[in-house]
């Protein structure tokens, strides 16, 4: 079912599970987790994990998308997630170009749709889109003829993140490909209402069979959230207590303060992920964040430097085989591979 | 130009009160001459209903567009049209023209700007529009957020003997918010607001209503909080009433899936329970009138993330259908239907219209209450097709129209 990929050292595939073919993954589109099946998610990570492997080669380059054109549309700016997706495409031997929308004149004028259309005409073989409106990611899809990555929509998901969140834990833990999280107690703590990774990891990690507590003062958290399937807390010791995964998001300052919250180092001290605070969680207990953080805010240096415990530069390196997965799997079809062909219909 | 009299015979009349009565009803020098057992005579066009609905045509409380040929698809005659235009009808120049726009047959009965530019801050020239043709004032769109203008603005328009129409939501609440906050908007990561938010607004200037004497019309009650203090208020005898467009009454925040704009409204589409509150108030009379918000928005306004598109759909066709669908459903009866959307919108509008009785204006339609039809974003007669109704099958459809007697449809 896998292509032969050059240079690729990693060991010979295991027996899967998976629905044959392009059924294993049957979506034009990741526009968000929720689309997905339990199988799915499962499948993109194990398909990632022959990426981590690779990355850690001297010799990182496959030429799986050679002569396949990706186009990086970030309208609203990033750093590490367009350099990961660049990277992603770049490894797999894709010509990657980056439309830093934000800093261009498309801001306003031009409308996304025909921003969306003049993508298409160039004719990309996939298209990754980071937008600051909810829903903008799945508006394009429905536009384009090409596989459409969301690489963040406004307050709604961040499918990536919470894939490559997935597959960090399951590398910390050493759990072998195929495992869920069944079991597991994470915590996700910060700006809950604001934040597109809480929502895409909740889905993830609920699906994955982990329990989810998510923690912030009552005016970040989104109503209801409980239908979710997650735990609710305010007090962040409390939601410690026993979990083994404690997740920060960043505060975004420039929007919190007098608003949300009265100030920075209020927020830290009820929210702060300082070192005293970690003992709460389980013994071991390990810390992520989807960065850039806050240091001395959301997280102390000492938790997010801390060898043992910190998982936040893992975070960046499975990031990496995640999106080269995802950039994989959605351009089968395009490529031609045997049983994925059939796999067609855009997202609804 | 006078037009010819008409007879229209065979039909079921509907009156104010009780079952629509077999009849036909005669128009002469565009006035209703005769109601009821009435011969045609020489020289009459004559008309056979076939034992259709003879109706008043439809005053609809509060369009954000004179939009003619979705209004006379849907049965209206009459339009109370918002003041939120561009520019904004808060010079009584402005809304003399508006309220001739649609002339002759159809008729814009202009809602005052309450403030100059629609800011909720400086009163406009309230006197000097009623009598360019004002039929009542209105807050726009927004909230008047400002306790102080809000008094000020009730007490001079008690005195002027001017109803206000007002949005209901707290606007420190609502803040950027597109929906309501609940586990749809939740799942979507839409910026959203409490329903309460309606409630705070509506029990403000309920006080404030009180406090002045003056009349205020809320144009959509959506949330059954805040219609439990419109019934209350109403028991107290404070001159409050409320409107409600079907999509408050049809639909809930579940329409929001997928992002779909038409689904996006001021104030945004409620919960279930919300939902039936408000088809509960209409059924008990705490809600006055249905409207039909009429709002055309092109592919520019809607063909957009769904927090960066315009709220509001075209609502003029689908008005009478689906107020049709509460007759169906036995909550109320067919003469309260068409009070709703008539009759009790002329009544607040100061209007001789909404109701069949002889002398009045003749505006009359004709209506087949059984015929299906299904709604169909990209065939309707509105300016766009923006309706969150597509593709929905209903029943009830205007066949004929006419405005001060004469037919046109």
């Amino acid at each position: 079912m896998q292509p032969s990929i050059p240079a690729s050292p990693g060991p010979a595939p295991v027996a899967r599970d998976y629905p044959a073919g392009g059924l294993a993954f049957a979506h034009r589109d990741l526009t968000g987790i929720g689309e997905l099946a339990r199988h799915e998610i499962l499948y993109l990570l194990d398909e990632a994990e022959q990426w981590v492997t690779l990355n850690r080669q001297p010799q990182k380059r496959a030429g799986l998308l050679d002569g396949l054109t990706i186009i990086n549309a970030f309208f609203e700016n990033s750093t590490r997630t367009l350099l990961s997706f660049e990277i992603a495409g770049k490894r797999l031997g894709a010509d990657v170009v980056n439309m830093h929308a934000a800093t261009s004149s498309v801001k306003k004028g031009e409308t996304l749709i025909d921003t969306a259309m003049t993508l298409n005409a160039m004719r990309a073989d996939a298209i990754v889109i980071r937008h600051a409106s909810s829903g903008a990611v799945r508006l394009i899809a429905g536009k384009v003829d090409c596989p459409v990555l969301n690489a963040g929509d406004g307050q709604h998901e961040h499918p990536t993140q919470a894939l490559l969140d997935a597959l960090t834990i399951r590398h910390a833990l050493k759990l072998p490909r195929g495992s869920d999280l069944n079991g597991l107690n994470v915590t996700i703590c910060g700006d809950i209402l604001h934040s597109r990774v809480a929502r895409s990891n909740i889905l993830s990690l609920t699906a994955l069979g982990a329990q989810v507590r998510v923690c912030a003062p009552p005016a970040l958290m989104p109503a209801e959230i409980e239908a979710m399937g997650v735990r609710v807390f305010h007090d962040f010791d409390a939601a410690l207590k026993g979990a083994g995964i404690v997740m920060m998001l960043r505060l975004q300052q420039e929007r919190m303060e007098g608003q949300f919250i009265p100030s920075p180092r209020e927020y830290r001290h009820l929210y702060g992920l300082t070192l005293d605070r970690l003992a709460r969680a389980e013994p071991g207990a390990l810390v992520m964040h989807p960065g850039p953080m806050n240091r001395g805010i959301e997280i102390d240096s000492q938790v997010a430097d801390h060898v043992a415990r910190s998982l936040i530069t893992q975070q960046v390196e499975s990031g990496v085989a995640i999106r080269m997965a995802c950039l994989d799997v959605l351009t089968r079809r395009a490529r031609g591979v045997p049983g994925w062909d059939a796999i067609g219909g855009a997202t609804p | 130009m006078i037009p010819q009299p008409v007879t229209i015979t065979g039909g079921r009349l509907v009156l104010p009160h009780g079952a629509p009565q077999s009849g036909a009803i005669r128009l002469v020098e565009g006035r209703i001459a005769a109601l009821g057992e009435v011969t045609p005579e020489p020289g009459d066009c004559v008309i056979a209903a076939g034992g259709q609905l003879i109706t008043p045509g439809l005053v609809d409380l509060g369009v954000f567009a004179v939009d003619k040929p979705a209004f006379h698809f849907g049965g209206i005659t009459r339009a109370a049209l918002m003041p939120d235009q561009g520019p904004p009808l808060d010079h009584p120049a402005r809304v003399r023209f508006a309220a001739l726009s649609g002339k002759p047959d159809m008729w814009i009965h202009p809602l005052a700007a309450a403030t100059r530019g629609l800011a909720g801050v400086e009163l406009a020239e309230l006197a000097l529009m009623r009598d360019a043709g004002a039929r009542a004032v209105a807050t726009g769109r927004r909230w008047i957020g400002d306790s102080g203008v809000m008094a000020r603005l009730l007490s001079y328009c008690a005195m002027l003997g001017l109803m206000v129409v007002t949005h209901a939501e707290d606007a420190g609440m609502t803040g950027q918010a597109v929906a309501t906050a609940g586990e749809m908007a939740t799942r979507l990561g839409l910026p959203s607001a409490p329903a309460q938010a309606e409630a705070l607004a509506v029990g403000r200037d309920i006080a404030l209503a009180e406090m002045t004497g003056a009349h205020v019309h809320f144009r959509q009650v959506t949330t059954a909080r805040a219609l439990d203090l419109v019934r209350a208020a109403k028991a107290r005898g404070i001159r409050v009433t409320a409107g409600v467009t079907p999509a408050h009454f049809m639909l809930s925040d579940l329409e929001l899936a997928n992002f779909r704009t038409f689904s996006r409204m001021s104030p945004p589409l409620r919960h279930d329970s919300d939902r039936r509150a408000v088809v509960d108030a209409i059924a008990d009379g705490t809600i006055d009138v249905i409207a039909s918000g009429h709002d055309p928005r092109g592919p520019e306004d809607k063909r957009l993330p769904f927090a960066d598109a315009e709220p509001g759909m075209a609502g003029a066709e689908t008005l009478l259908p689906l107020t049709l669908t509460l007759v169906r459903d036995g909550r109320i009866d067919l003469a309260r239907a068409f009070d709703l959307v008539a009759g009790a919108p002329a009544r607040l509008l100061g209007v001789e219209a909404g109701v069949l009785h002889v002398g009045a204006e003749a505006d009359i339609a004709l209506v087949d209450a059984e015929r299906p039809w299904v709604v169909s974003s990209d065939k309707m007669a509105a300016s766009a097709g923006n309706t969150p109704f597509d593709r929905r099958p209903v029943e009830g459809r205007v066949t004929a129209l006419f405005k001060g007697g004469a037919q046109i449809i």
